[in-house]
């Protein structure tokens, strides 16, 4: 059976510029997917093409087996929550919700029903009188939100949808969201450039770059098994360390880094056939996964270095610190115990990782 | 918004508006003038105004004026909307450089040239298409509309450039479509603009004078052509009634025009 939602090859170009570059994905049928790139990486342009307000150069957008060339934006199966939300401004709450729905021929008490399960949905009850400016930005939210799920869209786009609200507020809206999601098995499909909404909200993520998917996965996967430099370098912090690989077996290599550092191929063993001695490489290793300590133990792995910067963050502090080489690495260290006494600016100590939580990028 | 206004601030505002008021005040004060005289006070008395009500010639005029400016701003807006929408919504189109010269330059033409012009266009359309038959009502309203349109086209474009497109394209996306999107989203948002735009148009065909002189005919006399013409000869403590009327028609639909603006619009953000 064909995937529900499926992208082939669709490019488009506006002039000189290739906006989306011959990308294929698939989405399946219930599924809470989110596009995640930085502004320009075309990602705007594929959700503009999926809602049907832009026409692809190339390619197909199939969804639920329908080819939607020409089919015209009132006429698909998709709708979209609008990043600024795009309430109708001279609308009350339920005409807002309602214009979808009188446009499908609904009326009288079976529309009046309608709205006010959605109403219900959203957590709004008894606030179909209000007109969007009476809300508050969370209310207003929950209100595009109602407006676009009224249609029963096969596919729901979600263009930033948390970016206009406060910091509080969004972290009770994403779980919120993805509680209606799951409960009305609706694909959504969420475009952001925020990776904390993009791996809270999502199930899978697909990193956008250029026009093209550069890694899709789960935001676990993301995290800890990145494909390249670009993805390890866009979600969250890492240091990366570069060299030629001097030994190199099917558990584990080593490069001749000052100093040489070992990493675990286990995650990775399809890697060790394609690696040999002389091969330049990049490894990757995450803060949290680095100790830091005033004494040696002995331990793989262990580099003598000096605290560059650090910034004290209460559940936590990030550290900057460089070896003798010249070598960065960034690092976090969680404060367990009160009386804790953390290294300081200038204090002299060790690092030292796991060799399987060595990230190696080819 | 803090803080007090400084003494000298507060004078020059005192000066600036006491300019612009005090002779309106003073005229409103004299038509309730019992004498004939304008300007020396005789008692009060409404007399003036009963008799506004009975001078044929004035009520007509009026009228006439107000049907001119009715049709004349409505025409403006209309054509004043569609101007806005071309330059907000199709970009970079061909002509648009001197279409926006053409729309603009009525702005700033002295109005006895735009008279003038008028005229001889009415003539030169009369003696080969044989239409407008004599000048009249229908030229008068056709020239308002023209320079309105203009006063149009700019009110409503400010408008409609801060309008959000999303909002259009949410109405399509939630299946709704041309022309149903313009009068059930775009229209009702730019409203107040559209309302403004057709209560400027209405002021300036309602008092304006030179315009009108050159395209009018015998028997077309608007309210500011019968005014100017019975000034020449004194002003009557009646001209004051009457203006006192036009300036209380002026001020109860400007608070109308912000009022209705002001629920339309509701708190942005």
């Amino acid at each position: 059976m064909a995937p529900f939602i499926r992208l082939t090859a669709l490019t488009k170009r506006f002039d000189e510029v290739v906006a989306v570059d011959n990308l294929s994905l698939d989405i399946e049928k219930g599924e809470l997917f989110c596009l995640l790139g930085a502004s320009g990486c075309g990602k705007s342009t594929l959700l503009r093409m999926l809602a049907g307000f832009e026409q692809p150069s190339a390619g197909r957008i199939e969804i639920d087996g329908q080819n939607m060339a020409g089919v015209a934006p009132a006429d698909r199966p998709v709708n979209i929550m609008f990043q600024n939300y795009a309430l109708f401004p001279h609308m009350s709450v339920a005409g807002n919700i309602g214009y979808g729905l009188r446009r499908a021929g609904m009326r009288g008490a079976a529309l009046g029903e309608r709205i006010d399960a959605l109403l219900k949905l959203v957590r709004l009850s008894g606030y179909g009188g209000r007109k969007p400016h009476q809300l508050s930005g969370g209310q207003r939210q929950r209100v595009a939100l109602a407006r676009a799920l009224a249609r029963q869209p096969k596919l729901l786009l979600l263009d930033e949808p948390l970016a206009a609200l406060d910091k509080k507020l969004r972290e009770d809206t994403q779980f919120e969201l993805v509680d209606i999601q799951e409960k009305l098995d609706t694909t959504f499909m969420v475009v952001t450039h925020d990776q904390e909404e993009a791996m809270t909200l999502a199930g899978r993520i697909g990193i956008m770059d250029q026009g093209q998917l550069v890694q899709v996965d789960t935001p676990r996967t993301l995290y800890e098994s990145p494909k390249n430099v670009f993805v390890a370098d866009f979600l969250g912090m890492i240091s990366f360390v570069e060299g030629r690989v001097t030994k190199c077996t099917k558990t584990g290599l080593v490069i001749d880094s000052q100093p040489p550092i070992t990493a675990a191929l286990d995650q990775q063993r399809g890697l060790a056939s394609q690696l040999q001695a002389g091969d330049k490489i990049t490894l990757a290793i995450r803060p949290e996964k680095i100790n830091l300590s005033a004494t040696a133990k002995g331990a793989v792995n262990e580099i003598p270095i000096v605290v560059e910067d650090l910034a004290y963050l209460g559940v936590a502090s990030n550290y900057r610190v460089k070896t003798a080489q010249g070598q960065m690495f960034k690092l976090q260290q969680q404060q367990n115990r009160r009386a804790d006494k953390p290294p300081e600016w200038g204090d002299a100590g060790f690092i030292q990782f796991d060799p399987a939580d060595v990230i190696v990028l080819s | 918004m803090t803080g007090r206004i400084s003494l000298p601030v507060m004078c020059l505002g005192i000066l600036g508006f006491g300019i612009l008021y005090v002779p309106m005040a003073v005229m409103i004060v004299f038509s309730f003038n019992a004498g004939k005289l304008v300007s020396v006070w005789s008692g009060f008395s409404a007399k003036w105004y009963a008799s506004l009500l009975t001078n044929e010639q004035l009520l007509n005029a009026f009228g006439l004026s107000l049907f001119i400016a009715f049709w004349a701003a409505t025409i403006a807006t209309f054509f004043g909307m569609l101007i806005a929408i071309a330059f907000v919504r199709f970009g970079d189109f061909r002509g648009r450089l001197a279409l926006s010269g053409l729309s603009s330059a009525p702005l700033v033409m002295p109005e006895v040239v735009t008279g003038l012009s008028l005229l001889l266009l009415f003539i030169g359309m009369e003696s080969v298409l044989g239409w407008p038959a004599g000048r009249g009502v229908d030229t008068i309203i056709i020239a308002h509309a023209t320079f309105g349109m203009c006063f149009a086209a700019v009110v409503i474009q400010a408008r409609l450039r801060d309008f959000d497109q999303a909002i259009e394209e949410a109405a399509y996306d939630l299946g709704a479509r041309q022309p149903f999107v313009f009068f059930s989203v775009t229209l009702p948002v730019i409203l107040p603009a559209v309302i403004a735009a057709w209560l400027l148009a209405f002021t300036l065909s309602f008092d304006d004078l030179v315009i009108a002189s050159f395209v009018s005919g015998p028997g077309s006399s608007t309210l500011p052509i019968l005014v100017f013409s019975k000034v020449r000869l004194g002003v009557t403590p009646e001209i004051n009634a009457l203006a006192s009327v036009m300036i209380s028609i002026v001020t109860v639909s400007v608070i109308m025009a912000a009022y209705v603006m002001r629920r339309r619009l509701g708190k942005t953000g």
